[in-house]
């Protein structure tokens, strides 16, 4: 690991970013989440009875795939993409949800509770609850209720309960408040299963250690396959836990360039986009400190993406690290763009991507000719675009 | 000089505890809120809690997530909330606590608030989401202007609060003890007197600071109810409630009406 970088601290700091920014009635409960955190995870029962969840159940490792035809469309880098769209439920969500579904067995907490923007954190909590024998309630914004019905669809056949929420304008913030304010109620006996690297600690770090699967395999993949590391590892952002997933195990190559690329919606210049990292400013939102999109007075703005999993005003804090030490760098892809590219991996490749990964996929082509031949680029296919089909289809009138 | 322990002291001479009142600054707009809570303080309040408004208030109940929607909805802002303070403070002398969850502040910026919040005469701040563990970068700030006597960063206990943590919260706390009376956030009934008196035992044991129990008091009953096991009563629910229910009456109607909600209130308490 790189020597500069030794973050967090114990309180779960990232330099000034991060902490643990939430009312006293829920500071108990996320103070015995680190300590079960670091008891659990060290364990060899735990270890092994996750990692045989994720072999037999999840389906990891996933593949890794040159996508060649794409790589020659774009006329530059070889286009690498690791295919978290195959494992089960059809998105990198499920890692994680596994491991803290898993934690909360061993916490001996049997009611789960979710906040999900696209349906694939809900969907994938859904999953382990049903696998695990627990209750779940999902919070979910009025307006992806809409957007993403098939999932919707997925949790309640799976016996979940999904509760709309219909605050602000129906969205990932307003599910995740709605599930802040029910944790408040319910602490005492409810395991909340935050589903990106945001929160207040030690979530950043729990979602990002069982993230880091991703990169780990990857990494394993790409020597495999290419008998070298990756030049360049690209991956969509909203709250950015597929992205904090593939980078972590690769944060001390400082030779390998990490992009994250956010959405810049219908264009930074109106307003409308989810841009926090590269255009919001430091504020303090559901538990921690990090880019937020904010107003001058502090409250917090509405987000904007076509893709409902990266409206998001705002962003894990050790990407707000990883910005200011320069060790990532941090990109837009417009909807417009991210549309393009979806159509384009369906044509070039026959899979076809979730919205999220669809900016990642734009970003790469773009950028592949400037990385140039002979370098290789990795990019994280997060999920499948299955859930977005509606949407998509009716915003390109077919 | 302390507003704050001058207010307890007299209180406790008189054998009566606080009322403590929050209101939403800005509901429905500035200048009905200064007649709200000028009603308030005429009808006997003793403590007030100024809320700032939040976009996304987690700990609070649908009551004062619309209060706030209202106020931000009618432009109120930390800087017109700090006038207002000052607007008050030339005609009333009780303890003004800011309540805010952090991002506002922080965003201002802290040492640019503690300047100016002191400058328009408030006694303290009560931020949400700001736990004694994330409290030392505000609290060095503080120091460098002022003092706890002075302005208070005011303490939260919550009956998940286990004992060494409360410990630790009592010898950090300033001015008064807030204590949360149930699990759950504002607006909502449940108060178990029993266990709200166990936990305000509890809590006066690690300090002699004056306990203040709020969440959950919606009536002169539930105040009487708990009165006997603190120093003071918070309400605020109740209020904006009220508000919000005569808002089409008008800015004289609303107001008087939360100041007759004080006036009973007072009743048990005295």
């Amino acid at each position: 690991m790189n020597n500069n970088y030794n973050y967090p601290d114990s309180r779960g700091h990232f330099g000034q970013f991060g902490g643990m920014y939430v009312g006293e009635t829920l500071m108990p409960a996320i103070l015995e989440l680190d300590e079960a955190r670091k008891k659990y995870m060290q364990n060899e029962s735990f270890k092994s009875e996750l990692s045989e969840l994720l072999k037999k159940y999840v389906g990891r490792p996933s593949p890794l795939y040159f996508a060649s035809h794409l790589s020659e469309y774009a006329g530059g880098a070889n286009i690498y993409l690791k295919r978290e769209d195959l494992v089960h439920t059809g998105a990198h969500k499920i890692n994680n949800t596994m491991g803290q579904g898993l934690l909360a067995k061993y916490m001996n907490k049997r009611k789960l509770i979710a906040e999900t923007g696209a349906g694939q954190h809900g969907v994938a909590t859904a999953t382990v609850a049903a696998l695990l024998g627990m209750e779940c309630k999902v919070f979910m914004g009025r307006e992806d209720i809409k957007r993403q019905k098939p999932n919707v669809d997925r949790m309640r056949l799976m016996g979940a309960e999904v509760i709309q929420v219909d605050g602000g304008t129906g969205t990932l913030k307003d599910a995740m408040n709605a599930a802040l304010r029910y944790w408040t109620t319910a602490v005492e006996d409810t395991f909340y299963v935050i589903g990106t690297v945001a929160g207040p600690h030690p979530y950043p770090i729990l979602v990002r250690d069982f993230q880091k699967v991703i990169g780990e395999e990857a990494r394993e993949q790409m020597l495999e396959d290419t008998g070298k590391l990756p030049d360049s590892i690209v991956a969509c952002i909203g709250g950015g836990s597929n992205a904090m997933g593939i980078f972590y195990p690769f944060l001390a190559d400082d030779n390998i360039e990490l992009v994250g690329v956010e959405a810049a919606g219908r264009g930074i210049e109106t307003g409308e986009h989810a841009a926090s990292l590269t255009h919001g400013s430091v504020g303090i939102l559901h538990g921690s400190k990090s880019y937020v999109l904010q107003d001058e007075y502090g409250q917090i703005s509405e987000a904007y993406s076509v893709s409902a999993g990266l409206d998001y005003p705002g962003v894990g804090p050790e990407h707000a690290i990883l910005k200011e030490i320069s060790r990532a760098k941090y990109e837009t892809i417009t909807d417009s763009e991210a549309m393009d590219a979806f159509c384009l991996l369906s044509e070039k490749e026959g899979i076809i991507p979730a919205l999220e990964s669809s900016h990642a996929i734009s970003y790469a082509v773009k950028y592949a000719a400037e990385l140039g031949r002979g370098k290789n680029m990795l990019v994280n296919l997060s999920g499948r675009g299955d859930k977005d089909l509606t949407s998509a289809i009716s915003i390109l009138g077919m | 000089m302390s507003r704050i322990k001058d207010t307890f002291t007299k209180l406790k001479n008189e054998n009566a505890k606080a009322l403590v009142g929050f209101i939403t600054a800005g509901d429905p707009d500035m200048e009905g809120s200064l007649a709200v809570v000028s009603e308030m303080f005429n009808n006997g309040l003793d403590i007030l809690e100024l809320g700032i408004p939040f976009s996304d208030p987690t700990a609070d109940g649908d009551v004062i997530q619309r209060s706030s929607a209202r106020s931000l909805k009618a432009g109120a802002n930390l800087s017109k909330i700090l006038q207002m303070t000052a607007a008050l403070r030339e005609n009333y002398n009780q303890p003004i606590i800011i309540f805010s969850y952090l991002n506002p502040i922080y965003r201002f910026g802290y040492e640019r608030f503690i300047k100016e919040a002191l400058e328009a005469g408030a006694d303290g701040l009560l931020a949400v989401d700001m736990p004694h563990e994330e409290s030392e970068d505000f609290k060095s700030i503080r120091d460098k202007h002022s003092s706890a006597e002075d302005f208070a960063l005011i303490k939260l206990a919550a009956p998940t609060t286990d004992e060494a943590r409360l410990e630790t919260i009592c010898k950090a706390g300033e001015g008064f003890i807030y204590m949360i009376n149930r699990v759950g956030i504002t607006g909502t009934g449940g108060l178990d007197p029993e266990s709200v008196a166990a936990h305000a035992g509890q809590i006066k044991q690690h300090t002699k600071l004056p306990v203040c129990m709020g969440f959950g008091v919606s009536s002169p009953e539930d105040a009487e109810k708990i009165a006997f096991a603190g120093d003071g009563v918070v309400v605020g629910s109740l209020f904006e409630k009220t508000i919000e229910n005569n808002l089409d009456k008008g800015k004289d109607f609303y107001s008087k009406a939360v100041g007759k909600k004080v006036k009973e209130l007072k009743i048990p308490l005295q």
